[in-house]
């Protein structure tokens, strides 16, 4: 099991689209096996920050980051990194469920070991049925494993996709809106999902919504793209100080609907 | 005068579905004619010896098309075996790698070889591979098949890995699934119903060529002996006979346009269920 002691220490970090700066000189401590939260109004930059995290920002086509993440003691920016073995120890959750269509929901939750390892049978279904207890998804569809992944309902799905990135026993999970596409009921379960998995994991979830952020997380980054449209880290603490007591004017303004 | 431009519209309304209503049928004039006309004059002519005996000598009757309807089935398994992997490599090339000038230059040449005539591709296989061979053959017509195929497969395979959503393969990457392992293992079976529907027609789309296959494959009155040597199809069968002053020849030409229509009839029903297998699987 995982059992991570590693959070994400960031420095200096900056990443563009093209000619587009989307984010300038973050610096934060992403501390280990906590919930951190990152909130801030569309277009500041938060997805962007954590999709620099398992080095999904560069996928895309003439995106570049510079600037350090170093996640236990290595910059996953230095040349000898391989891109892909830092995915398989920082797992991702995105905002709209993507379950794979054609596969069953059993052979959603093995993707990761099937794909990447040379993996036993027997060990397989153990780590699937594992991963989906921890999801809290196992009860709702251990009698139908067989069935296609995007049969689920949208929270179930989602829940599916956290067994998903689960089940290659990430240190930390990114997770980017993992509710924006969920009705109340689903966003509650995944919240208490989180809940459970604190402690365990080094969790990074990005949310537009302040009360999911106030709820589950133990730290808040607050980002907002100043007057040039670039997004920049403008408070990093303690949920509870955040929230309560904002060290930045502009946290407050936040926080409090004044804008955003 | 709300009430008379209301009528006056509804008038108007009328007017334009008769008229569209009267395209369609003119357009299906031609359809259905000549599909019962094959119909009619194929199936009478149709029996068991047609499908299963060889062609009978000048001046005596009976005897089928058998080695055709086989010959037919031998160039479409070969000019499978010539255009899907090369279909199928380029068109994953062009939807995951498609970047550079290069994949430029492969796209705009797909784009002529879709409109080259299949004639031309003919001569340039029998330039190609008849001349050397010094023969013509049953490899050399389904290399010039493939040839027409390798287009429609490549620009479907393209468009169908296109159409899986990023959020796919983001999925995929998100697990640290290698880029290559995430399109073969992930994208391609999603699309594969899509994929599978483009050979399929591109196959029913071959499958009535005659001008690439009358020097390349030429045609035999009997069973086909071997690979390297001339083989019968239906298709040249059908051209040979129905030109013939012989009635009982053109008689079994229509027989063989009746069989010809029917394979690509059943080649579209599978195409249909592939594709309804497919939505329901996407959702």
């Amino acid at each position: 099991m995982s059992g991570a002691t590693e959070g994400v220490l960031v420095e200096r970090l900056s990443a563009w689209y093209g000619r587009v700066q989307a984010l300038k000189e973050v610096d934060m401590d992403v501390p280990p096996n906590r919930v951190t939260a990152v909130i801030g109004p569309s277009g500041c930059g938060k997805s962007t920050l954590i999709r620099c995290f398992n080095r999904m920002h560069e996928t895309i086509s003439a995106a570049r980051v510079c600037g350090k993440v170093i996640l236990n003691g290595v910059d996953i920016y230095s040349p000898e990194v391989d891109p892909v073995q830092i995915r398989r120890s920082v797992g991702m959750v995105f905002q709209r469920p993507n379950p794979f269509p054609t596969m069953s929901i059993f052979d959603n939750v093995a993707a990761g070991i099937k794909l990447t390892r040379f993996h036993r049978g027997s060990e397989l279904a153990e780590s699937v049925e594992r991963s989906l207890r921890r999801a809290a998804l196992w009860d709702e569809v251990k009698d139908k494993l067989k069935d296609s992944g995007v049969a689920l309902s949208g929270g179930q799905q989602q829940r599916l996709c956290i067994a998903r990135a689960l089940a290659v026993d990430p240190g930390v999970l990114l997770m980017d809106e993992p509710c924006s596409a969920l009705d109340p009921i689903a966003s509650y379960k995944i919240e208490e999902l989180i809940t459970e998995l604190r402690g365990d994991y080094t969790i990074v979830i990005v949310t537009h919504n302040m009360q999911q952020a106030s709820r589950v997380a133990d730290h808040t980054a607050f980002m907002l793209a100043g007057e040039d449209g670039i997004g920049k880290l403008v408070e990093f603490g303690e949920t509870k100080q955040v929230f309560t007591n904002p060290r930045d004017k502009r946290t407050e303004d936040y926080i409090t609907g004044r804008f955003g | 005068m709300i009430v008379r431009s209301y009528g006056w519209r509804k008038a108007k309304s009328l007017v334009m579905i008769a008229l569209v209503v009267a395209c369609v049928g003119v357009a299906l004039v031609p359809l259905v004619s000549i599909l019962a006309y094959v119909t009619v004059r194929g199936a009478t002519a149709l029996n068991f010896a047609f499908l299963t005996q060889l062609p009978k000598p000048v001046g005596e009757t009976g005897g089928g098309m058998a080695n055709a309807i086989v010959g037919t089935l031998i160039l479409l398994g070969l000019a499978c075996c010539v255009s899907l992997p090369i279909g199928i490599f380029s068109g994953v090339h062009l939807a995951e790698y498609g970047k550079g000038w290069f994949s430029k230059l492969v796209r705009f040449i797909t784009d002529v070889l879709t409109g080259v005539p299949s004639i031309t591709v003919g001569i340039f296989v029998y330039t190609v591979i008849v001349l050397p061979m010094r023969s013509f053959s049953a490899i050399a017509g389904g290399i010039a098949l493939g040839i027409i195929m390798v287009p429609t497969v490549t620009k479907t395979t393209e468009e169908m890995l296109r159409m899986v959503p990023r959020s796919l393969r983001e999925g995929a990457w998100a697990l640290g699934v290698p880029r290559w392992r995430t399109i073969v293992s992930v994208v391609i079976p999603t699309a594969a119903g899509g994929i599978v529907t483009g050979i399929l027609l591109a196959v029913a789309r071959v499958a009535g060529e005659t001008a690439p296959l009358l020097f390349t494959a030429l045609g035999n009155r009997f069973w086909h002996s071997g690979l390297g040597q001339p083989i019968a199809a239906l298709p040249l069968q059908v051209f040979a006979y129905a030109i013939s002053p012989y009635d009982d020849w053109q008689a079994q030409a229509w027989a063989g346009a009746f069989v010809l229509t029917a394979m690509i009839l059943i080649v579209s029903i599978v195409v249909r269920i592939v594709a309804r297998g497919r939505h329901i699987t996407t959702r």
